[in-house]
């Protein structure tokens, strides 16, 4: 009988310290998820005006300019419906990825600034020439199907 | 021809891994000698197939091949000859291939050394593993063959991805795989046992020492992957919680649970239940994470789903494995006689709160992990979970299992006392309490609490392992070193992987704190100043490598006016493939490297440059090493030793339990 309380005792404790546990862990997954939203659906106000979240899509042709010092990139992304500003702080952030590039796809995290323009904080653009990041894929693919939808 | 006879020889081992699933398990239900007795051979001749199927994928390799589709996408003829063949495992097919054969040389391992097995338990474990090898084979021949023609032939490949065009890929995956498979052995003993219904815990004895080995490969693989990832991907980082990492790093939490799980169920009896769970939790995240990292799902769940005959037969094989292993659990569970009694405060309790930390931990990382995945697939919209998640998740987690760590190896089996332990380790806590306060008065301003905390906790843990070296010296007569040399190799090992751990855990404190980066446009001639470094651009220029051309720059690196060395960091275009590159250059130290990365080529030779300063980085290397050395140590404990030499008497170990004093005979 000792030795069963002491078991109930020791599954008590464990079932008190998961719970914890479990709070912690949803509690900062709450606060750090961070979501994805496409040119298009920015445009249309859905994303929100304080938090991270992130953006993907094609950068357009002939729009990437630096700064004076070399040390700020804009340029502009889209998903072939509707368009967006994007500034990015090497200075800051660090330099973009090898494979950013004029007419591939990327995807950039961070927070909507209040002229519209898209303050990133990280660019990704990663793995080989033929891959397309998986959002700025969907985001074109959305784009595409909701114009096919209007004609 | 070459390609042919390799898949040839995929299909025999095949054949000959059915023999060895179906046959010995049979015989092992049944208590047929004969059946039993295929067992070994078949296993052999399985790994000899299996050898001869990957060496004709080498060649393929080694000697171009382009007919062969997978040669043709993942090499190129001006490859070097070292990657030429590491790129044979640098496809999914490859790597499943590569997988396979190491299930197979982890299953010849066990026929050689298990000749101390009762034969029912040895057949059911070779069995075991010969349904995962069955699994594994049908995968490759039907889904994913890595032998397939390709017509026309094409000239040239499309080479291998640059980034696994490095040193560190000739070891990282075998290592990884060293150590997901090994789990595998594990997975088998535990299988065999509930197989079996003897639930005493000599099946623990026997896979304690191949636990140890495949933590032992694991550690050096993810290890080892941090490393590469901090030299080669040029973000100066050495840990992203990007799903590659985290597939890796959920076995080995898994395993780590099991690995001290297994010492309380070798020694005491208790939490047997719990050990055969975490056995399988460990394989099974080993199969997670290789189909995670291989199968493409990762970069798209669509692209996944569009293959449906690797999707689902991947998914099928999971819920075979994984559902399968548990329904036997549940249905043998309760035949298992619960085993020794011990106190809320007592060594064992301490060692179910390391597991329940470490458990969860591993529930927090598959959260954030397939969470994402999830929600993709059921067309919930795309998030991601980045790295705060995972930092503000385990600072609290792993903090309480640093200082448990310093508790348990000092505290009793059964019962502790709690006014005595406190007695004991005052004197450490405090002195670690101390350094942390006093830590941040030497480092001036901008210092980090989380730093003090972080080198608080090393520090007492590091005190924790001199004290178990003074408790088991405190007993020994004579001179110290021949004591300290006469310890168990199992003691000291746990001692210097501890060890190992604190030493990271002040490396990741100290690095995560202190590190200083810098991005600048650097004209030639133009200078910048980080953490005492004074760092010259001297332009760049333009150097051929073997299948690349380079911009190569020169970083001249000088302290107080004088040079000290000079960083060539790289930006490299691969021929074949059109992808560039960024090689950083590193002056590596003992508190501190220099870090030198070349951003983008801006007009009249003017750079980005990105220079880092990172304190105390090696230290994650170096206690990682301690972790390995540990885990080389413990592995090697002369009563494991003994008791794999055919005919000799057992250790007499103490017999705690009455149910496995049989077990080494």
């Amino acid at each position: 009988m000792k030795s069963r309380n002491k078991k109930l005792l020791a599954i008590g404790l464990a079932v008190v310290g998961l719970a914890i546990v479990a709070a912690l862990v949803l509690n900062a997954f709450r606060n750090n998820l961070v979501f994805f939203f496409t040119p298009s659906q920015v445009a249309k106000g859905e994303a929100p005006k304080d938090r991270a979240f992130r953006i993907g899509g094609l950068v357009e042709k002939g729009t990437m300019k630096r700064s004076a010092d070399g040390m700020t990139v804009t340029f502009i992304v889209t998903d072939t419906a509707l368009t967006m500003p994007v500034s990015y702080s090497v200075k800051e952030y660090g330099p973009l990825p090898d494979l950013f590039k004029e007419g591939k796809g990327m995807v950039a995290e961070g927070k909507l600034g209040a002229d519209g323009t898209f303050q990133a904080t990280q660019v990704l653009a990663k793995h080989d020439e033929n891959y397309m990041p998986p959002e700025a894929a969907s985001a074109i693919a959305q784009a595409q199907k909701a114009q096919t939808l209007v004609k | 021809m070459i390609p042919e006879l390799g898949h040839f020889a995929l299909i025999l081992a095949l054949m000959l891994a059915l023999v060895q699933a179906i046959l010995p398990l049979i015989g092992a239900h049944r208590g047929n000698a004969t059946l039993m007795s295929v067992a070994r051979p078949a296993a052999q001749g399985h790994f000899l197939f299996v050898a001869i199927a990957f060496g004709c994928l080498a060649y393929s390799f080694l000697n171009n091949d382009f007919s062969v589709k997978n040669v043709a996408l993942n090499s190129f003829s001006q490859l070097p000859l070292l990657y030429r063949f590491t790129a044979t495992w640098g496809s999914h097919e490859g790597s499943i291939l590569l997988w396979t054969l190491i299930l197979a040389f982890w299953t010849t391992a066990v026929t050689l050394w298990s000749r101390h097995l009762p034969e029912d338990m040895a057949a059911r474990v070779i069995g075991v593993m010969g349904l995962v090898s069955v699994g594994f084979l049908t995968y490759m021949l039907f889904a994913s063959n890595p032998f397939l023609r390709l017509f026309p032939v094409p000239a040239d490949g499309n080479d291998l991805n640059p980034l696994l065009q490095d040193p560190g890929m000739v070891f990282h995956p075998p290592m990884l795989y060293m150590g997901y498979v090994g789990f595998s052995v594990a997975f088998a003993f535990a299988i065999a046992a509930l197989l079996s219904g003897k639930m005493d815990v000599a099946w623990a004895r026997w896979s304690r020492p191949w636990t140890i080995v495949a933590w032992l490969f694991l550690s050096i693989g993810i290890t080892g992957g941090s490393w590469w990832a901090y030299n080669e991907l040029g973000w100066g980082g050495w840990w992203f919680w990007d799903p590659t990492e985290n597939a890796s790093f959920m076995p080995w939490l898994a395993g780590t649970a099991l690995l001290h799980s297994l010492a309380v169920t070798e020694k005491r009896g208790a939490f047997k239940n719990w050990t055969v769970l975490l056995a399988i939790l460990a394989f099974s995240m080993s199969l997670v994470g290789t189909f995670l990292v291989r199968s493409g799902v990762l970069s798209s769940v669509h692209a996944f789903a569009t293959d449906p005959t690797r999707g689902v037969f991947i998914l099928g094989f999971l819920g075979v494995v994984i559902g399968g292993s548990l329904t036997l659990f549940a249905f043998r569970a309760n035949t298992m006689p619960s085993g020794g009694n011990f106190t809320w405060f007592s060594r064992e309790s301490l060692l179910l709160g390391n597991n329940v930390v470490l458990v969860a931990a591993l529930g927090a990382v598959l959260l954030g992990t397939l969470y994402p995945l999830f929600m993709d697939a059921l067309g919930m919209g795309k998030i991601s979970v980045g790295p705060p998640y995972f930092n503000s998740v385990f600072v609290p987690l792993f903090s309480p299992l640093v200082f448990l760590m310093g508790v348990g190896p000092l505290a009793r089996w059964k019962q502790a006392s709690l006014p005595d332990m406190t007695k004991r380790l005052r004197i450490a806590f405090a002195i670690a309490v101390v350094s942390g306060l006093l830590l941040p008065l030497t480092a001036g301003s901008g210092f980090k609490p989380l730093v003090s905390f972080g080198v608080a906790l090393a520090i007492w843990a590091a005190l924790t392992v001199l004290m178990g070296f003074a408790q088991r010296l405190k007993h020994a007569d004579g001179p110290m070193l021949p004591a300290l040399l006469k310890m168990p190799r199992g003691f000291l090992g746990m001692q210097m992987a501890h060890l190992g751990l604190a030493w990271v855990v002040a490396g990741i404190a100290l690095v995560s704190g202190l590190e200083t980066e810098r991005n600048v446009k650097m004209n030639i001639g133009d200078q910048t100043e980080l953490a005492g470094y004074t760092f010259t651009f001297r332009g760049a220029q333009m150097v051929d490598g073997p299948n690349y051309r380079a911009a190569r720059g020169n970083l001249e690196v000088g302290v107080d006016g004088k040079p000290v060395f000079i960083l060539h960091p790289e930006k490299r275009v691969y021929n074949a493939s059109g992808m560039p590159m960024t090689e950083a250059a590193i002056n590596y130290g003992f508190t501190r490297d220099v870090y030198a990365a070349m951003g983008e080529e801006l007009e009249n030779g003017a750079w980005t440059v990105r220079v880092f300063h990172k304190p105390f980085i090696n230290w994650l290397w170096i206690g990682g090493a301690f972790m390995m050395l540990g885990g080389v140590l413990a592995a090697s404990d002369r009563r494991y030793r003994i008791a794999l030499q055919k005919g000799e008497q057992p250790v007499v170990m103490p017999p705690v339990v009455p149910a496995a004093k049989g077990a080494q005979a």
